[in-house]
């Protein structure tokens, strides 16, 4: 699919320290994005220069094609890590204020907002100050604010962080709705496990570089290790040439859970017909890498061991 | 971009006005106002307005009692009986003097006049009664010499100066130094007042969407500059708004006490015109009219005639000062002056992340705003077109004031020009400076903001 937006060789240095040196990404239409990496790594900033709140030292952001210009601010949405609204202003005012600098006319925001309103039930609310909201109807707010002009690409910084489960589940449903009105959505986060399950394609940042990305089903098969997990009862010993265990561990009644290695040109078919000749195979998987798992493995191959230890 | 500019002007205006406290804030200073001058009117005319009446025993037999004249001050009222039975009369009324003329008084050398009090006599007092006399003393010296009453009124003469102001052009021009004066004081303390009041605001203003960390979403969709210049406008309105309110309501609430004082004080001066009239019956027999209903009319009529004078003459003065410059340059310095330090009080709001860090920033900042105002008002108000009003009116920080404290008493065009010229190149340069400071300072969190990390912020690239 066409890339919704473009990096070219981003680079960002400020006084004391580099902040992005030389990140290229291309994010396809329509879907979601993830920008991991640990606090520090570089996202704000790039999500910042892609936002147009700060510029490039050089390199250069394509949107649809095009370079980067203030217009494509009405076509993005932006939910900045620090959540923050006027708290002396009242909800409906407020959303209205935000919805008009973003290039909706007083007519179609009122009317978006009272949609959203009813569908977020903040009704009784919509004239009350901001600040008499509890935390979680003002992070509804705070969505609202920034898909309710539809933008094409929304950018969600940390968009779980301070959501309790419940309103977390309603967020993730909302934003699987907007993406399957087509909007493109962008999640950048350091808890990585939080959004491995949603994303289609990943950008792995650590230190100011890229280190990895792609679809996630094409990263978990790079980084497959063709281990497999094996439960089950009876007394496995392996001995065999083409399998090697890495992990084994007796449980009790005679259940066992071991993780199996098989060696280059080796099918999991043969291992577990060695495996029913020999036990009673109550479960078989593949071990998938986790992203966090991926990611500390590619930081590892692509940085001095002293790094590592500080990254990980 | 022009139209988010607006709306954030618009938002600041709008959430400002409609706040409580700016209603509150509207509708009491004028009252407020109001009340003080009619406490500052009701002082001064229970000081100068009261009329004391002196009452006078006259044995000199040169009838010089009807020959004393009535003020606004005085009012003689002659006293019958011995000196004795005056004084005893003189302690149970409520007069403020007597005044004894013994018999035998040489009109040349008047000597042995008693003037008795209750209390301390004071001094004003006294010279009132001794001008009366005096005046009293050289009519009658002069009728002597054979001059007729109907000389004698047309001797009287009242003088008062016009002072005249001849200028380098030879253009003459009424001079009032007071009203002159007056006006550089107002209007230089309207700007000191609104760019302390609303650029604190603004510096608030910013600290606010700092703090509750809107900043961000707000970036993301105005420009800092827009942003910045919004609020700064916006603001800017909300003074204007309240400064008019205020003059208005000002107007307002004094049309209506004005003429319940002046109509209070008329009856008043009425009052006394006829009582005088009664109590000196001499002075109408000089005139061709008699009869107190003529008198008191006549009276009135010089009376509204003078206050009438009185009235254009303040006008007149204030006619004769450049006034169209006055006005032009008013707003010129007005805005110049609100902007150029706007921007800086929200560079300050921008660079710290507590309010309370503002004290080492606010400081070079009000400086020089007080700084021109406390020498306007002292040595450029003396001196106008000295060298202290001269530097201290071209350079933009101080521009603002101290050319609005030169302007009435006229300035050379060459120097307004070049003044506001430097006005405008000041506040360009301030207006770049505070955004660089604003858009690096309202992203900056945790971060104890020093002068040479504003130096560093200013080079950051876009």
């Amino acid at each position: 699919m066409k890339p919704i937006l473009e990096a070219i060789d981003v680079r960002k240095a400020y006084a004391a320290h580099v902040a992005l040196s030389g990140v290229s990404l291309a994010i396809p239409e329509g879907s979601i994005f993830g920008l991991l990496g640990p606090n520090g790594a570089g996202k704000t900033s790039l999500i910042r220069i892609i936002t147009q709140i700060t510029g490039a030292d050089s390199g250069e952001i394509r949107f649809r094609g095009e370079r980067l210009k203030p217009e494509h601010a009405a076509q993005i949405g932006y939910l900045p890590e620090e959540r923050g609204l006027y708290k002396k202003m009242k909800v409906g005012e407020q959303l209205l204020y935000l919805a008009q600098l973003r290039g909706l006319t007083k007519a179609d925001a009122t009317q978006r907002i009272k949609q959203w309103i009813a569908r977020f039930e903040l009704k009784d609310w919509v004239n009350k100050n901001v600040e008499d909201l509890s935390k979680g109807m003002q992070q509804k707010v705070q969505f609202i604010a920034t898909v309710m002009h539809q933008p094409s690409l929304i950018i969600l910084d940390e968009p779980f962080s301070g959501f309790d489960p419940i309103n977390a589940n309603l967020i993730k449903d909302e934003i699987l709705e907007l993406r399957k009105q087509g909007a493109t959505i962008i999640f950048s986060t350091h808890r990585m496990e939080s959004v491995e399950e949603l994303c289609d394609n990943i950008a792995l940042i650590n230190r100011s570089r890229k280190v990895l990305d792609g679809p996630v089903g094409l990263i978990r098969d790079q980084f497959k290790t063709n281990t497999y997990v094996v439960e089950g009862k009876g007394k496995l010993i392996l001995v065999h040439p083409d399998f090697e265990v890495v992990e084994q561990m007796e449980r009790e009644n005679g259940h066992f859970y071991a993780r199996v290695q098989l060696h280059a040109g080796v099918r999991p078919n043969d291992l577990l017909r060695y495996l029913i000749a020999n036990v009673e195979v109550e479960s078989f998987r593949e071990q998938i890498p986790s992203i966090n798992e991926i990611f500390i493995r590619r930081v590892r191959e692509t940085m001095p061991e002293s790094l590592v230890e500080e990254t990980v | 971009m022009a139209s988010k500019f607006l709306l954030v002007a618009q938002r600041e205006y709008l959430t400002r006005v409609r706040k409580k406290a700016f209603i509150v804030l509207t509708l009491a200073v004028p009252l407020l106002m109001a009340a003080f001058g009619f406490i500052v009117v009701k002082v001064a005319s229970s000081d100068n307005d009261s009329t004391d009446v002196v009452e006078v025993r006259d044995d000199s037999g040169l009838n010089i009692a009807s020959r004393l004249a009535n003020s606004t001050q005085l009012q003689f009222e002659p006293s019958a009986g011995t000196l004795a039975e005056a004084k005893k009369a003189f302690q149970k009324a409520k007069h403020a003097g007597l005044l004894y003329l013994p018999a035998g008084l040489d009109v040349e050398k008047p000597e042995g006049v008693q003037f008795y009090g209750k209390g301390n006599i004071s001094l004003k007092k006294q010279q009132a009664v001794e001008t009366a006399l005096n005046k009293a003393f050289s009519e009658l010296k002069m009728q002597k010499s054979g001059l007729s009453q109907d000389q004698l009124d047309r001797l009287r003469s009242k003088v008062s100066l016009q002072a005249i102001s001849l200028d380098d052009t030879g253009k003459e021009a009424d001079s009032n130094a007071l009203a002159t004066s007056g006006m550089a004081y107002v209007l230089a303390l309207a700007i000191y007042l609104f760019i302390f009041i609303y650029g604190v605001q603004i510096m608030r203003g910013v600290g606010e969407e700092k703090s509750s960390r809107i900043m961000e979403v707000m970036l993301s969709s105005v420009k800092p500059f827009d942003l910045m210049m919004g609020k700064i406008v916006g603001i800017a309105a909300v003074g204007l708004t309240q400064f008019l309110l205020w003059g208005l309501l000002s107007f307002g609430v004094s049309s209506v006490i004005a003429p319940l004082l002046v109509s209070k004080m008329d009856k008043k001066a009425k009052t006394e015109m006829a009582t005088s009239a009664k109590a000196n019956p001499n002075n109408m027999d000089n005139g061709p009219q008699s009869g107190g209903e003529k008198f008191e009319q006549q009276m009135n009529e010089q009376g509204s005639v003078k206050v009438m004078t009185g009235r254009f003459k303040a006008f007149e003065i204030l006619a004769n000062l450049p006034l169209g410059t006055i006005l032009f340059g008013f707003i010129i310095y007005f805005l110049g002056g609100y902007l150029l330090y706007g921007a800086l009080f929200g560079a300050v709001g921008a660079a710290v992340d507590d309010q309370t860090d503002t004290q080492q920033f606010m400081l070079p900042i009000t400086m020089p705003l007080i700084l021109s105002y406390i020498v306007g008002v002292s040595v450029i108000l003396r001196n106008p077109d000295g060298p202290v009003a001269f530097w201290m009116s071209m350079i933009p920080f101080t521009s603002p004031i101290a050319m609005v404290i030169r302007l009435p008493f006229g300035v050379p065009m060459w120097q307004l020009a070049l003044s506001i010229v430097l006005l405008i190149l000041g506040f360009i340069g301030t207006v770049w400076v505070a955004a660089r400071i604003y858009r690096v300072g309202v992203l900056m969190y945790g971060k104890k903001v020093t002068y040479k990390e504003l130096g560093k912020w200013m080079f950051y690239k876009g």
